[in-house]
């Protein structure tokens, strides 16, 4: 069973792909992110993460129309693919599991010491 | 709505760093961006955003493969840049040779500079108290100046050993170096070698082959070197036996010391006896005293003592021994200093009593040369590297399409320029090898190719790569610089701009070059200046020849007849030192209106009668010594600058008083005569008689015998009054050349490097021309075609560079004049620096210029247009 290296950003990179499904591209991907977890997000970081990614396998990219909006530059638009899948599911299996093996009593937090 | 373009300088900054497959798309993220962001935030904050968008993106996972194309075969690509610059150095066959001949030539002569640079310094470097050693020197101020003398009195060590002991380790006496007869089983043999005082042995850490250091200490002995001992006693052992001195004292051998090297101050110290015997032999304990100098003195200073230190504390040494004995010496206020050995090869020059260099001199002035022919070589490569490189720009072009980055093709050229360099250094460790014997003799050293020394390899090679990286460098980012699409286009022209720095490179090599010829020239005309100036005398047909038994002294008369009987001689005297160094000097002279404080010194020479019709001098006032008067035995005959000295008019009649030797009357006045250097004036001279404390008998050969002839009856007179020593003798003009000869050497070695200088830049410029004349061949047809004629277009050739040329000539004459009046202010007595020299170097350099161009010029202009214009 291969060990599946997502990091936190690069999954919420990967789950935006998926929401956006055919229109993930940077300038796309990084409003969404901004606007559904109200967090600053660089291009370079992004950039950085959707290259990793690619690299990885967990995404594919395939280039768009350009626009003059772009001074004639393709979007890359980004999909999931099936091994992205399986390690988004990897992951998410894993905090549930881990979720569920948390005692009720660890949530009752009291002010303890000093 | 009004397009905005984001920042410039981020943008590009971007597009530079930027992965090339990630950059479209990145770049549009940001173009939408930024239009976005000025329409909300306007134009000002969305340009801030850009550029830190920009910044934040410079990460490794988006900046680009900086070492991209590395090859997996880097040795196939070596390969074949080594096949290609072989390929392209055997084309042109032509300009390799200049290329590399001119560079091996430069390195050369780096080469013999830096070995003797290297000797210079390193002279004395063998003795292992090296910096501990001095030599004890005294000032002494005479009429207002101070003289500088190596020459100390006998009591000086002994002085300076009872009274700093706790600063020295050893102070010694010696004698000076003096060749002296050593007898082994009625075997002769002359050695040189000196008498000094038995610390010596330790002082100079002589390695002793056999016997032990102490060996000197016994006052009958003899240490030998290793090559005097062989030449004695061959294959026998040398050790106890015993040998005589000059036929009159008997020494042992108690041991045998390693021969000193060529580059010590005493490597013609072949024999050491012992101080102790030099006093006894020759009674100096009565015969000298603190005012006779006639020694050296040696000192090493304790370990753990600083040499100024003790220097300035020695300083009145004499003085107050002086002033305690009693004598009036002090008024020639004596200073005793030290001289450290670190400093006696090159800082021995002393004016005023301060050392103001010396050899050094020398040592930057080859240095210097030695870089400038260099860079020269250098600049000739670059220069035709860069203007060759136009013929590479097509192979540059399409190795660019073909996916060449430019790291790929500047180490392309620089493996090429490096092929070059080493091909010139192999070269040049041939031809120095070959030159080296030459170069011995010229510069009077003993120098070898340090075959065996890895730093000569070291240093060989750091410099060989130093200067492929420094020639090659700018070649080889030039010509990679090429824009493939302009070159393959076929139209293209190395740009105007490689021009102007050509030309300041040739403006400079020449510069140098002529520069070099001026000085030759001048040192030349200075050697010329003084050879001519009158000595005074006549020299001609003299010899020399020192008297080594009292059998010529005691009959002088009747020696002087025989040689006169035989016709050969025309006149004969005895004098006590040479007529080409009287450097003895005495003081101690009073006479009427002399100034009471004034510490006069006469240079003095001891004559026979017929001293003056033998040099044939010539007498101004008065008369010159006459049997005819017994009178003459007390008395003085001066010359012309002693006159002036004892400030008198009318010198002959008034008498000088000479110490206790009594008074003695001027008879005299005779023309100055040079017998010391040709570079001072004059010195105040006394001439008087004594047939006893004489050295040197000097014979004037008849002009009408033959010199070989005359020799042979000379030397049978002279066996018959001295039977027990060879006869040795020397021309007296002879010697006096000799003092030219640091002067000659320069000049020989200053010539060599100007017109290997000379030739560097003229292999420079005939590659240059031949260059430009190839790049001009359609323009050129096209004028013929147009009328010109073969004379136009020669001379619109050479214009330019014989243009270059003056204004060479004209930058190298400041600096020219600089230097050269500053080394001829080392002679007192000096030429002057015409105008002419510059002119006629100035004339030949654009001679040599012409000639050079003239081949490239008129074979471009004789060439066929129809050739020419049909194009490739």
């Amino acid at each position: 069973m291969k060990k599946y290296q997502l990091g936190e950003f690069e999954e919420v990179v990967m789950l935006t792909v998926g929401v956006l499904y055919d229109e993930a591209y940077g300038v796309s991907i990084k409003k969404e992110i901004e606007g559904r977890l109200s967090r600053g997000v660089s291009v370079g970081a992004l950039q950085t993460a959707l290259k990793r990614l690619e690299e990885k396998g967990y995404l594919r990219s395939r280039e768009g129309e350009s626009t003059e909006e772009r001074a004639g530059r393709p979007k890359k638009y980004f999909q999931i693919t099936a091994l992205g899948k399986r390690a988004l599911e990897y992951s998410k299996t894993t905090r549930e599991e881990l979720w569920k093996a948390i005692p009720n009593m660890a949530w009752d937090i009291k002010s303890s010491g000093i | 709505m009004m397009k905005h373009t984001p920042p410039r300088v981020p943008l590009r900054f971007f597009r530079w760093f930027c992965h090339r497959d990630l950059r479209d798309s990145i770049e549009g993220d940001l173009m939408e961006l930024y239009g976005e962001r000025v329409n909300a935030i306007g134009k000002r904050k969305a340009d801030w955003k850009f550029a830190k968008d920009v910044l934040l993106l410079f990460r490794p996972g988006i900046i680009r493969q900086m070492e991209g194309y590395q090859p997996a075969n880097n040795i196939g690509m070596y390969k074949s840049y080594f096949k290609i610059g072989w390929r392209n150095l055997v084309k042109n066959k032509g300009y390799s040779a200049i290329n590399i001949g001119g560079l091996a030539v430069g390195l050369t002569a780096a080469i013999l500079i830096a070995l003797w640079v290297h000797n210079e310094l390193t002279f004395n470097k063998n003795f292992e108290n090296y910096d501990k050693i001095a030599e004890v020197l005294q000032n002494q101020t005479f009429n207002g100046e101070v003289e500088t003398w190596s020459s100390q009195a006998r009591q000086i060590a002994p002085e300076l050993r009872n009274n700093y002991g706790s600063d020295f380790k050893y102070v010694i006496m010696t004698s000076w170096n003096g060749t002296h007869k050593l007898t082994f089983n009625e075997q002769d043999v002359r050695k040189s070698g000196r008498y000094m005082e038995p610390e010596v042995t330790e002082m100079l850490t002589l390695n002793m082959l056999s016997g032990t250091r102490d060996g000197l200490k016994d006052p009958s002995s003899i240490l030998l070197s290793e090559s005097a001992a062989k030449a004695i006693f061959g294959d026998l052992a040398p050790l106890g036996q015993a040998i005589q001195m000059d036929d009159k004292l008997e020494v042992m051998v108690t041991g045998v010391y390693e021969d000193l090297p060529r580059n010590s101050n005493f490597h013609d110290l072949t024999f050491i006896a012992p101080w102790e015997l030099y006093v006894t032999s020759e009674n100096l304990e009565e015969r000298t005293g603190w005012g006779n100098s006639w020694f050296q003195s040696l000192a090493q200073i304790e370990d753990n003592a600083d040499m100024d230190q003790v220097s300035l504390k020695i300083k009145d040494t004499k003085l107050n021994a002086v002033v305690a004995a009693g004598d009036d010496d002090d008024r020639f206020k004596p200073e005793i200093f030290l001289h450290p050995m670190s400093r006696w090869h090159l800082y021995s020059d002393f004016k005023n009593g301060v050392s103001v260099g010396g050899g050094i001199q020398y040592v930057w002035l080859f240095g210097l040369v030695g870089v400038f022919v260099l860079l020269l070589a250098c600049i000739n490569f670059i220069n035709l590297n860069t203007a060759r490189s136009e013929k590479r720009a097509k192979e540059v072009g399409i190795r660019k399409t073909l996916g060449s980055i430019r790291i790929q093709l500047i180490n392309q050229f620089f493996t090429e320029s490096m092929m070059v360099v080493v091909l010139s250094f192999i070269l040049s460790l041939v031809l120095a090898q070959l030159a080296l014997p030459w170069f011995n003799e010229v510069s009077g050293k003993q120098i070898d190719l340090l075959w065996s020394n890895p730093y000569f390899w070291m240093i060989g090679l750091a410099f060989t790569i130093l200067t492929g990286m420094i020639a090659g460098s700018f070649p080889a980012f030039y010509i990679s610089s090429f824009h493939p699409a302009r070159v393959l286009k076929g139209a293209f022209k190395a740009g105007r701009f490689s021009a102007v720095p050509r030309k300041i490179l040739v403006v400079a090599q020449f510069t140098v070059s002529i520069t070099l010829i001026i000085g030759t020239l001048i040192v030349f005309k200075q050697i010329q200046f003084t050879k001519n100036r009158p000595i005074g005398y006549d020299n001609i047909g003299v010899i020399s020849a020192p008297i080594r038994a009292d059998g010529i002294r005691d009959h002088f008369d009747a020696f002087r007849n025989d040689l006169q009987n035989s016709g050969a001689v025309k006149e004969v005297a005895l004098t006590d030192s040479p007529l080409t160094a009287t450097n003895v000097t005495n003081g101690g002279f009073t006479w009427e209106g002399k100034d009471p404080g004034m510490a006069e010194e006469f240079a003095t020479l001891r004559v026979t009668h017929e001293f003056g019709e033998m040099i044939d001098w010539q007498i101004l006032d008065g008369r010159d010594f006459s049997r005819d008067f017994a009178s003459d035995s007390m008395a003085f005959i001066i010359n012309e600058s002693a006159a002036k000295y004892l400030g008198m008019e009318n010198p002959v009649g008034k008498s000088l008083k000479w110490g206790n030797n009594g008074e003695y009357k001027i008879i005299g006045v005779v023309k100055d005569m040079i017998t010391q250097s040709p570079y001072s004036p004059v010195k105040q001279m006394l001439f008087f008689l004594n047939y006893k404390r004489v050295n040197l008998a000097h014979v004037k050969i008849n002009p009408d015998v033959s010199a070989t002839e005359a020799l042979s009856k000379i030397e049978t007179v002279f066996k018959k009054y001295d039977p027990s020593n060879a006869f040795e003798y020397s021309f007296v003009d002879q010697d006096y050349g000799k003092k030219f000869d640091n002067e000659r050497r320069i000049a020989k070695l200053t010539s060599a490097f100007a017109a290997l200088a000379m030739l560097i830049s003229c292999l420079g410029l005939f590659g240059l021309a031949s260059f430009i004349a190839e790049q001009r061949t359609k323009e050129i047809g096209i004028r013929k075609v147009m009328g010109a004629s073969v004379a136009n277009l020669w001379s619109m050739l050479s214009k330019d560079f014989v243009l270059l040329v003056v204004i060479s000539s004209l930058i190298s004459i400041p600096i020219a004049y600089h230097y050269l009046s500053s080394w001829l202010e080392n002679y007192e007595y000096r030429t002057s620096i015409s105008w002419w020299i510059f002119a006629v170097t100035g004339f030949g350099a654009v001679l040599i210029t012409l000639m050079t161009i003239s081949y490239q010029s008129l074979k471009a202009a004789l060439m066929n247009p129809v050739r020419s214009l049909r194009s490739e």
